[in-house]
């Protein structure tokens, strides 16, 4: 073979390997079932079980949430003005988007995995929920409900880093995480504002306090649990609390600014 | 013609460096999922409607650097095609195997979500093709095969030589240190200038401040150098116009550089800020290239006597087949 074509087919060999080690790279999105497998039922005996409830408070005056600059998408804009919901606090000082969350002492029991998956849709340019909990191994199905698109960015440290685009009005991508992580960050590189965050738990016992920052977490066996709450500006909080058998408590947090 | 096509490969590599560093400085890197598709889409054929956010800065660099990619496989042919002279022959393949190259690694760095060394020597690889198509822009041109005789014979300074190849290597060297900092989001680690936390040395230090320093630390290093440089051409060939003029427009791209370097940290990294640096980065370097190979050219002379002085080709030249003579003429190593 003459040199210069010998030169050009090693160009070209080694432009496909590399194209072809780079395609493989892809493949690190694929989400592998969890170790354990979960049990099919509740270990928790129903006839003790108790609950935690309480509510999120914030005290001070927050500053007010930034407003989103949504003019790199016609879509997006036309949706009307918007500011990023940092802070949602009720006529009560409740703070929403909260993440409470048994943190400590269930042990080691195992629970199964709801069968239903948790959605989170992409909708007038924004994540909702913008703040959920799922389980190990539970179905998250994301969906596109805008007319626009979106990509879809996990950013964990514990679970596989994943980032799908979803260009078509209810396309959906269903995952999985294999193992827990409080708080696991979403974004989407296309509409910098959008941001949402997971937390991924292998029990079922969270919640993210709603209207008045109420929260509950229902069906805990009797123990002493850490619980912590998460707030996206504000960082985390803990308190200690004991159940008896069929026992309620209810307990609150106080964030302040 | 092949000079002009020269010019206009390396004119859109600059344009494509600029869009890169648009690409780092609004963070769109990701925006764009897939690859080499745009979200599923087969790259030309994606709607432009669809281009929003920060799609818009990813998919026109992906555009951009498709066109380049296409402009540097026409002028590798045509150099194998057109271009008696052997190591200008290669200077083309070797661009068209940096540019497959780098596509490749911007490719991976998206796949792979932008592992810092992928994304680091997706930057600087960029530099190195914009120094070789700016080279064979050069090498092509009439001046370069009349050996800048209009001027009288080139000088053959070796000092200029060596200070000039210097002063070329350590503004690459500042420009893969640059890449370092933004790609590890070191830009702001100093948040001051031109001190840095209210001191000439930073009073705390971590990585992203030992990086950015060493950014800051570069460019006194590199602005000595280019003055150390263009200082010997005005004081030892004012008269040569082939290297007056590169060291003029060094300096004053040294000037625009160092200003917009205080900028990008005074504006917190503005975005289209922070890209004028990175592309006035690159043009500081290849002008600086330009100027060492143009101090360097009586060192190609050897056959330059033999050439045809439209067109620099050898007096004589064999074509035995459809890929030229397997052995070299006197003309090859002009």
């Amino acid at each position: 073979m003459h040199p210069r074509l010998r030169l050009l087919a090693c160009v070209a060999t080694l432009s496909m390997a590399v194209i072809l080690a780079a395609c493989s790279g892809g493949a690190k999105e694929e989400s592998t079932a969890p170790k354990d497998a979960a049990p099919a039922t509740n270990p928790v005996d129903p006839s003790t079980a108790g609950a935690i409830t309480g509510v999120v408070t914030l005290q001070g005056t927050p500053p007010p949430n930034p407003p989103i600059n949504m003019s790199s998408d016609p879509y997006c804009m036309k949706l009307g003005a918007a500011t990023t919901p940092v802070f949602v606090v009720s006529d009560d000082s409740g703070l929403e988007n909260v993440f409470v969350y048994v943190k400590d002492g269930l042990g080691n029991l195992k629970f199964p995995v709801p069968p239903s998956p948790v959605v989170l849709d992409q909708k007038g340019c924004s994540y909702t929920p913008r703040v959920f909990g799922i389980q190990v191994g539970q179905s998250l199905d994301i969906v596109n409900s805008d007319e626009t698109l979106h990509n879809i960015h996990a950013l964990p440290m514990a679970n596989r880093e994943f980032n799908r685009g979803q260009a078509l009005q209810g396309m959906k991508y269903t995952t999985t995480f294999t193992a827990p992580e409080v708080m696991l960050p979403f974004k989407c590189d296309v509409h910098k504002w959008m941001n949402a965050w997971v937390g991924v738990l292998e029990h079922p016992f969270y919640a993210t306090s709603g209207k008045a920052g109420a929260f509950a977490l229902a069906g805990l066996p009797p123990g002493t649990y850490t619980i912590e709450a998460w707030h996206e500006k504000l960082g985390k909080q803990t308190q200690q609390v004991t159940l008896g058998p069929k026992e309620s408590k209810k307990i609150s947090f106080v964030f302040k600014v | 013609m092949l000079h002009l096509f020269a010019m206009l490969v390396a004119a859109t590599t600059g344009i494509l460096i600029f869009a890169g560093g648009l690409v780092t400085s609004t963070e769109s890197g990701l925006s764009v999922p897939d690859w080499p598709n745009t979200y599923g889409y087969f790259m030309f054929f994606f709607p432009l409607e669809k281009m929003v956010g920060g799609i818009r800065y990813e998919h026109t660099h992906r555009l951009i650097a498709s066109t380049v990619g296409f402009l540097i496989v026409i002028l590798a042919a045509w150099l194998w095609r057109a271009e008696t002279r052997r190591w200008v022959r290669r200077l083309g393949y070797l661009a068209l195997a940096a540019v497959i190259t780098q596509g490749v690694l911007g490719g991976i760095t998206v796949l792979w979500y932008l592992p810092d060394p992928i994304s680091i020597a997706h930057a600087s690889l960029a530099q190195l093709v914009f120094c070789l198509t700016m080279t064979i822009a050069l090498v092509t041109s009439q001046g370069w095969k009349r050996a800048y005789a209009t001027n009288g014979p080139a000088p053959d300074d070796l000092t200029l030589q060596r200070v000039a190849a210097v002063t070329t290597g350590l503004i690459y060297l500042q420009i893969v240190v640059g890449a370092t900092m933004r790609h590890t989001g070191a830009g702001l680690a100093i948040p001051d200038f031109p001190l840095m936390f209210g001191q000439l040395i930073p009073p705390q230090w971590d990585p992203k401040i030992a990086i950015h320093f060493a950014h800051r630390l570069g460019a006194v290093i590199v602005s000595l150098a280019i003055l150390a440089t263009t200082g010997h051409v005005f004081y030892h060939h004012k008269s040569r116009s082939e290297l007056r003029r590169p060291a003029m427009l060094l300096l004053a791209l040294l000037l625009v550089q160092v200003t917009l370097g205080a900028l990008t940290v005074l504006s917190k990294k503005e975005f289209i800020i922070n890209s004028l640096h990175v592309v006035t980065g690159a043009s500081v370097l290849v002008t600086s290239l330009v100027l060492t190979l143009r101090a360097h050219r009586a060192r190609f002379a050897a056959g330059s006597k033999e050439q045809d002085p439209a067109y620099g080709r050898p007096m004589t030249v064999r074509r035995t087949g459809p890929f030229g003579p397997a052995n070299s003429t006197a003309g090859d190593h002009a």
